[in-house]
């Protein structure tokens, strides 16, 4: 029942998404204008900055994550479909993880296109040990999204949601986006420091743990009239 | 509770005036000399906090699960309150780092973790202010996970090198270096939290008749 409920809310996502390819193009197109924005801080002369990679990465995730969630939880709003999805006979935790779902497959889509173009542009070993950095990016989108899902569903009610959104999301998930630029710059350093990185995939791994048990917990309490 | 409150702020006002002599007669540590002296408020301003941090996410976690109004309250003065001490200690940080290490602030894992906590609980208040109706709630959560991601700032340094000390390094001092200031550390601490608890009880008085006062206007217009 659970694990189904996930599913049609991730199906329902992507059936509307498939129509109008909304969220996904304009995801992808900020991101890229993200990183167009970091080049000019982080190329000197024509090189870029050593290092630079990982953040650019991270933060174009991340800007172009909370675009996403916003827009995601907009269009719910707008046709006051939320309200229905949360009168459906079905545990709130599931539609949690349904919703969580959507945006995870968005930002995978976004980084599958963003990594080779940073690491083509910014000159990054990025690809040196790919089972690697795709660990640093699973572990770290899901502790991003998972807390920015439950923010940005708890936001449809409020006033000033568009502003409140990064206000709450990047303090509470920077540890986050540090642990995930501290990893991928260990990979790129030269040879790839590779127990780095398994330490800070361990520490994301912690803080997944942590915030998806934390959101599932509070989900139904915090949809509650 | 309301009873204490008087004797309890007698207690902290002869803390407040007699932790300088304490503190002026404490050793002058051997490798900081009398900069280090700025210890005595550094520490005890974080412990405060933390405290305040503990009240906020219990008072959360009551609210969110239970429904309890007067735990809304003790939220957000734990927020509050919080916010103040985490500023006080990222004021007294800077001032010591300047003379210990030459630098007022260096990007390492506590004090980045530091800066962190306080923008939280900043967040949290915004949050109240500007969101609207129902805005507790998203309060509440905030306050939450802030909380939850207190234990990694605090033990943020042991877990990575970093230039701040270890949370070791207050036991340790005081057996070596700085043995004979456990009082004076003590007597700091104490009054510090002691302060912060007042305050936070203060703040929740204050909060409850808020709330008491919209219920009142609610029932009027009706």
């Amino acid at each position: 029942m659970f694990i189904r409920t996930a599913l049609l809310v991730l199906r329902k996502d992507a059936a509307i998404e498939a129509k109008s390819w909304e969220v996904l193009t304009t995801t992808v197109f900020f991101a890229v204008s993200a990183v167009l924005v970091f080049s000019f801080a982080f190329v000197k002369e024509g090189e870029p900055l050593e290092d630079a990679a990982a953040g650019i990465l991270w933060i174009a995730v991340a800007f172009s994550g909370t675009l996403a969630l916003g827009r995601t939880f907009e269009r719910e709003r707008y046709a006051e479909t939320l309200r229905a999805l949360l009168l459906a006979p079905a545990p709130r935790p599931a539609l949690y993880v349904g919703k969580l779902l959507g945006i995870l497959a968005v930002l995978g889509i976004a980084e599958l296109l963003l990594t080779p173009l940073v690491a083509l542009l910014f000159r990054a070993a990025l690809f040196a040990r790919p089972a690697l950095l795709a660990a640093l990016l699973v572990t770290g989108t899901t502790g991003f999204a998972c807390v920015g899902t439950l923010f940005a569903a708890m936001l449809v009610r409020a006033r000033s949601r568009d502003v409140l959104l990064p206000i709450l999301l990047y303090p509470i998930t920077i540890p986050v986006i540090i642990a995930g630029v501290r990893g991928t710059s260990a990979l790129l350093a030269s040879p790839p420091d590779e127990a780095t990185a398994v330490m800070w995939i361990g520490i994301l791994t912690a803080f997944d743990v942590v915030f998806v048990t934390l959101s599932l917990w509070t989900f139904e309490p915090l949809m509650t009239d | 509770m309301k009873r204490m409150f008087a004797p309890l702020v007698v207690v902290v006002a002869l803390l407040f005036v007699g932790a300088p002599y304490l503190i002026a007669q404490a050793p002058i540590e051997s490798t900081m000399g009398l900069v280090q002296k700025i210890f005595y408020f550094h520490v005890p301003s974080w412990m405060a906090m933390y405290t305040a941090i503990a009240v906020c996410g219990v008072g959360s976690a009551m609210f969110l699960f239970r429904g309890n109004k007067a735990a809304d309250a003790y939220a957000v003065a734990g927020a509050e309150v919080a916010v103040l001490f985490g500023m006080m200690g990222l004021v007294s940080g800077p001032l010591w780092g300047r003379k210990a290490w030459g630098v007022w602030w260096v990007w390492d894992p506590r004090l980045t973790s530091a800066l962190l906590m306080e923008l939280i609980f900043i967040a949290y208040l915004l949050v109240r202010k500007y969101g609207g109706p129902g805005s507790e709630k998203l309060a509440a959560a905030t306050g939450l996970f802030g909380a939850a991601t207190s234990p990694f700032v605090y033990k943020s340094v042991d877990i990575w090198r970093s230039q701040h000390p270890k949370t070791s390094v207050v036991p340790a001092l005081l057996k070596g270096s700085m043995a004979g200031s456990e009082i004076p550390f003590m007597v700091s601490a104490f009054a510090f939290v002691l302060f912060a608890t007042l305050l936070l009880m203060l703040r929740t008085t204050l909060a409850k008749r808020q709330a008491a006062l919209d219920a009142l206007y609610l029932e009027y217009e009706e």
